[in-house]
């Protein structure tokens, strides 16, 4: 999988994980995939609520040692 | 369907100014425009001379409460200020103070933050807000 960027959220708490996507989805293009890596629990939820409000695709997600991890395809 | 947010921001302590700017800031995020009316102590706190000062918190915080918010403000949580700046780098978020609170605190624009955007009155903020959700806190 050809990341584009990665965005460390880890550490911070709502709604920084959703505003730094936000600030790395303006940065890459159409098709282009992002990795974003949080440590708030409540960012499970809320990275699926963003991208369906967005239009942005979320094709993958997991979580090992209290990490979560998001892959999204920019709109 | 009006998918603007207008939050009244009427309270002035750090908890409830965070509260508003987190509000803000998800609802930028996702999209939808914001607009904040800013009214008696929460326009009190964008004062420019004291906007990154201490405005304590809600007297429900207690002893418990203020060492939780201190504890996380030291551990690096952004603070309402940094919030509010962000949601206006990323989205549409428009903060405007209410003109009887202005006339209240004899406050003029140039007194405030340039986070603040302008100054209306009540009947601008409801055609504003349009048929969107408003908040209020």
């Amino acid at each position: 999988m050809d990341i584009k960027l990665k965005v460390d959220a880890s550490g911070l708490s709502c709604p920084l994980p959703i505003l730094r996507a936000t600030q790395g989805m303006k940065t890459i293009a159409t098709g282009e995939l992002m990795e974003v890596v949080a440590t708030d629990p409540g960012s499970v939820k809320d990275m699926a609520a963003w991208a369906s409000s967005t239009g942005h695709t979320l094709v993958e997600q997991d979580s090992a040692n209290g990490k979560f991890r998001f892959v999204l395809r920019h709109k | 369907m009006d998918e603007t947010i207008s939050i009244v921001l009427f309270s002035g302590t750090d908890d409830k100014l965070m509260s508003a700017a987190t509000l803000a800031a998800g609802a930028a995020a996702l999209g939808k425009p914001v607009k904040i009316f800013l009214q008696y102590w929460g326009l009190n706190a964008f004062r420019a001379a004291g906007i990154d000062t201490d405005h304590g918190l809600a007297p429900e915080a207690g002893e418990v409460g203020k060492a939780a918010v201190e504890a996380a403000a030291r551990a690096g949580m952004a603070t309402w200020v940094q919030t509010l700046r962000m949601a206006k780098e990323l989205g549409e978020v428009d903060i405007q103070a209410c003109s009887a609170s202005m006339d209240i605190f004899k406050l003029k624009q140039a007194d405030l933050d340039p986070l603040v955007d302008g100054v209306e009155g009540v009947a601008a903020f409801y055609i504003n807000a349009g048929e969107g959700q408003i908040v209020f806190i």
